[in-house]
């Protein structure tokens, strides 16, 4: 296997990654090299979204992206999308409405959502829909998830305004 | 490592409060640690090589190329299991490793540690095994007379219910037959863990399951260890739905590490855990209804047939299940039912949310709705006419001495105003995103279902929980082995401890089986009555040892003693104490709660093998595209026999998450199995609902008659939402397309009636 050594910038701070294979996903990396398993394993294979990070901005299926191409990007996981010891407001919706079971899918539908309210802070039922339809959930049937993009949208509604 | 400890949030809501999930803040911020995240300094990474072929006789297996592999610590095959070879939930039926022969695609045959998953891949890979192929038995029909393909036969179990007068025949009949494709339980979190020998020559494993005793006593037996050297704890469980009953990588992970002397992580694939764990099974149905001119039900025959595959997993307890219920929550005076689970060389099925009353509500849903076609009759109001109620009797002679409101259950849902809001958007027409529907040729279609279900395990089987309750200084920890699988039973506990002690503060200890007894499954809808009672008795015991001990110490009447809201209140001893004052010496009990006893059924399937029933009704509307086949459930709408309400958020998502399955096997969901082979093990090709399949799901209502011995009156409420849904929607098909869809799935082949080649 071919190896090599490089540098990962995960939500603010750099990580060296020693002896890695090349072949490694940035899911795997992130997961089992650097000690960040926020975000999910649940496909591996771009189907469900449990897996969903920040490249530079743009949400992506971590286990899609070769760990060593991210090198010299701003990677944002789960661990990230508020300060240490707090909640951003998308993770206080979910608690709130009761879009928690299992949980397995949760990260990952975070991490697209907080996206989605950032471009646009009043989606209507559809539009939610069709950006959530990415990230798979056996759990919920997606009702209270719906619940929880209205509670967080609301509040960064009230929030900058 | 498996950190979880929980606290309460301050608000302390109590039974009957939308009480937020302890695990709640751990898992929004990615803290919680699922089974797939278990790390450790020094660990391997195990993997399985499975059987390519559905049936073969193993020549022999050369293990020599993949230990030869730099970085390969152990390949192991069945003749390093130390203890018996064979492990299953009801029966020893199934190899840890494969012997001989082969039965089904995906069994185990060799696994493997190494330093990295890739090593892993290679190495099994490096494996050369000589199968001898075999012609697979795969017709479920044919299975009964065909040539066992396992020592214990290829019938798993056969029950023949009859019911009252033989003799009876109706007026009007009606017959069908119907057919249910093999559902995937499709959880999020795959199959992992991580297993750690012990100094004292045992193991430990960190793992996702349902039921940490059941699992700890079969991987003893194999690995020929006394059950205390197995130490099972219970890790982060990305869901489990029934798919997390029957041992997987258990017993091959504890192997590895008590082999290798070092940890052992092993995570199964996406594709691979389609083939590591059961599926619902796949049913023929044959029905003929009685009734008379009025619309009286008189007598149902049923000929049903469940296919099992290579082992037997829980279907002997399915196949009864499909039995008993397999007429719906309807009083009916005759019946002879036939039902059969076989074993054939197709994926092993097992337990399902739901777990056989699924496949039979689509079937004699269908029948009500024939009937009633035939009787001229609106399809409610001939079940309303024919309706089980509290005192009636079951197929089974059993008679329904708890609360049974199907009537409720129906009426509330079916009278509940439609919230429909009539969209343009071509994204919510069927096709959706690929924009193909002709607005124009869009059909219209709704109807309902009833559906019902046994709560808690039947037949005679020794169903029992044990809970552990601590209070020391004001704070009460609870020790209970209940799997915690996304169901919300963290939630409730902390809820019933607090309604019990009035204590504020309360922790879970982990689950795990060196510290506590059994709480049995998470399944049959059973751990809110029997963990929580067996919580509920654990603090109620703990409660009056306390006021047992400040009476003495106060000399005052125990009667005169209340406990409330944190504070021991005497109004003879005209004294108050704070429960932390009063608990600074600590009490515990240690209690195992089972429920009222249950009988196996006789040789007619006549006996009172049940405890109590929960019942469910929906009613869906959908889109039909007839151009294209293509269909979208645009509303559903569901009321429950919950017996009383105990965290209404939480009962919201089980209804909506239960629905939402429902949806998938009505339109979507099927394992597609030709000649023992699986073709669609990704969530590519296997497609559960996403966010734009799901409709709003609305409540119309929670029936609450609080059931007599449950804790709290409280009934499951997991299985229902997936029973009738399917058959609701499945109705509002035939509705649309005035077809008869004798088969779920219904495909887009079947709207448009081609000859489909996915059965
Ligand atoms: S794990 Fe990456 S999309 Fe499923
Ligand atoms: S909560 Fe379990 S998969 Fe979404």
């Amino acid at each position: 296997m071919t190896t090599n050594h490089y540098t990962l910038k995960v939500n603010g701070k750099e990580h060296q990654v020693a002896d890695a294979w090349t072949g490694e996903s940035l899911l795997w990396v992130l997961r089992e090299r650097l000690g960040l398993p926020g975000a999910k394993n649940a496909c591996e294979e771009g189907e469900c979204g449990s897996c969903s990070v920040r490249i530079d901005n743009e949400v992506v299926c971590g286990c899609l992206v070769l760990a060593a191409t991210a090198v010299d990007c701003e990677i944002t996981t789960i661990e990230g999308l508020a300060p240490e010891g707090e909640l951003a407001d998308v993770q206080e919706a979910f608690i709130e409405a009761g879009a928690v079971q299992c949980g397995f899918c949760t990260p990952g539908l975070l991490v697209t959502i907080d996206k989605l309210l950032e471009t646009n802070n009043q989606p209507d039922d559809l539009t939610v829909r069709e950006a959530i339809s990415g990230n798979l959930c056996r759990c919920t049937g997606y009702g209270r998830i719906l619940e929880a993009v209205n509670l967080a949208a609301t509040k960064r509604r009230e929030a900058t305004s | 490592m498996t950190d979880i400890q929980i606290t309460s949030p301050v608000s302390a809501p109590r039974i009957g409060e939308s009480a937020p999930r302890p695990d709640g803040v751990p898992k929004v911020t990615g803290a919680f640690t699922f089974s797939s995240d278990l790390w450790h300094n020094n660990m391997l990474w195990g993997g399985t090589l499975r059987s390519p072929h559905p049936s073969a006789n193993i020549k022999s297996i050369d293990i020599s190329g993949a230990l030869a592999i730099n970085g390969v610590s152990a390949v192991l095959t069945h003749t390093d299991v130390p203890g018996s070879l064979l492990y299953g939930l009801e029966h020893a039926d199934q190899p840890v490793l494969a012997a001989d022969v082969v039965r089904y695609e995906g069994e185990s045959v060799a696994i493997v540690a190494a330093d990295h998953p890739e090593t892993v891949r290679r190495a099994l890979a490096a494996i050369v095994v000589d199968y001898q192929v075999t012609v697979p038995l795969v017709d479920p029909e044919a299975a009964e007379a065909a040539e066992p393909i396992h020592p214990d036969g290829n019938l798993i179990r056969r029950l023949r219910l009859r019911h009252g007068d033989q003799n009876i025949q109706g007026e009007i009949q009606v017959e069908g037959t119907y057919e249910v494709g093999m559902q995937d339980q499709a959880f999020l979190g795959p199959e992992s863990g991580l297993a750690l020998p012990s100094e004292d020559g045992g193991v430990e494993l960190f793992v996702s399951t349902q039921w940490l005793h059941s699992d700890r006593d079969q991987v003893a037996v194999c690995l020929g260890l006394p059950p205390e050297k197995v130490r099972f704890t219970l890790s982060g469980v990305g869901g489990a739905f029934g798919a997390r009953e029957d041992l997987s990588l258990h017993a091959h992970l504890c192997l590895l590490a008590l082999h290798t002397g070092r940890p052992v992580k092993m995570v199964y694939s996406r594709e691979e855990s389609f083939h590591g764990h059961v599926h619902r099974h796949p049913a023929r149905m044959w029905y003929r209804h009685h009734a008379d001119t009025e619309g009286n039900l008189l007598r149902v025959e049923a000929r049903l047939i469940l296919d099992g595959g290579a082992y037997a997993s829980s279907s002997g307890a399915v196949i009864s299940n499909a039995t008993c219920f397999a007429a719906g929550p309807y009083l009916i005076p005759s019946a002879d039912i036939d039902g059969s689970v076989v074993r054939t060389n197709n994926p092993p099925c097992g337990a399902m949310r739901g777990f056989g009353a699924v496949q039979t509500c689509i079937g004699h849903e269908a029948q009500m709705d024939k009937l009633a076609a035939a009787l001229g009759m609106d399809p409610v109001e001939l079940r309303l006419k024919n309706v089980l109620k509290s005192g009636d009797k079951l197929l089974t002679g059993q008679i329904i001495t708890g609360t049974a409101p199907v009537a409720e259950v129906i009426k509330s849902c079916v009278e509940h105003p439609s919230t429909l809001v009539q969209s343009d958007d071509m994204m919510s027409l069927p096709g959706g995103a690929g924009r193909t529907a002709d607005p124009q040729h869009i059909v219209r279609g709704q109807a309902m279902a009833v559906g019902f279900k046994n709560l808690l395990f039947s037949e005679g089987f020794d169903d029992y929980s044990s809970a552990i309750c601590h209070l020391v200084d004001g704070v009460a920890t609870i020790t209970c082995a209940c799997a915690e699988v996304g169901q919300g039973f963290v939630t409730l506990a902390q809820q019933i401890t607090r309604e019990v002690l009035g204590v504020e503060e309360v922790i879970l200890a982990p689950a795990a089986t060196a510290t506590v007894g059994s709480a049995g499954s998470t399944s049959a809808s059973r751990q809110t009555w029997m963990s929580g009672g067996a919580i509920q008795k654990a603090c109620e015991a703990v409660r009056q040892q306390l006021l047992e001990r400040v009476a003495a110490e106060h000399q005052v009447d125990l009667d005169d003693l209340v406990l409330a809201d944190g504070q021991i209140v005497s109004l003879a001893g005209n004294f108050s104490l704070s429960l932390a004052a009063a608990t600074t010496e600590p009490l515990e009990a240690d209690i195992e709660y089972h429920h009222a006893p249950t009988y196996p059924v006789d040789e007619n399937g006549q006996g009172n093998a049940h405890v109590s029933f929960a019942f469910a009704a929906h009613r869906a509307v959908v889109d039909v595209d007839p151009d294209l086949g293509l269909v979208k459930v645009v509303e559903l709408t569901t009321s429950q026999d919950v017996g009383r309400l105990l965290n209404p958020l939480q009962a919201i998502g089980q209804l909506e998450g239960g629905t939402s399955q429902g949806v998938g096997l009505a339109i979507m969901e099927e394992v597609l199995v030709t000649d023992g082979h699986i073709r669609n093990a990704s969530f590519t090709d296997y497609l559960i609902p996403t966010a734009l399949d799901m409709p709003p799901v609305e409540i119309a209502a929670f029936i609450e008659q609080p059931e007599p011995g449950a804790p709290f009156g409280a009934k499951g409420i997991g299985e229902p939402p997936s029973i009738s849904s399917t058959a609701a929607v499945v109705a509002a098909l035939r509705d649309a397309t005035k077809l008869e869809l004798p088969r779920v799935p219904v495909r887009p082949t079947d709207i448009v009636q081609l000859e489909s080649d996915a059965s």
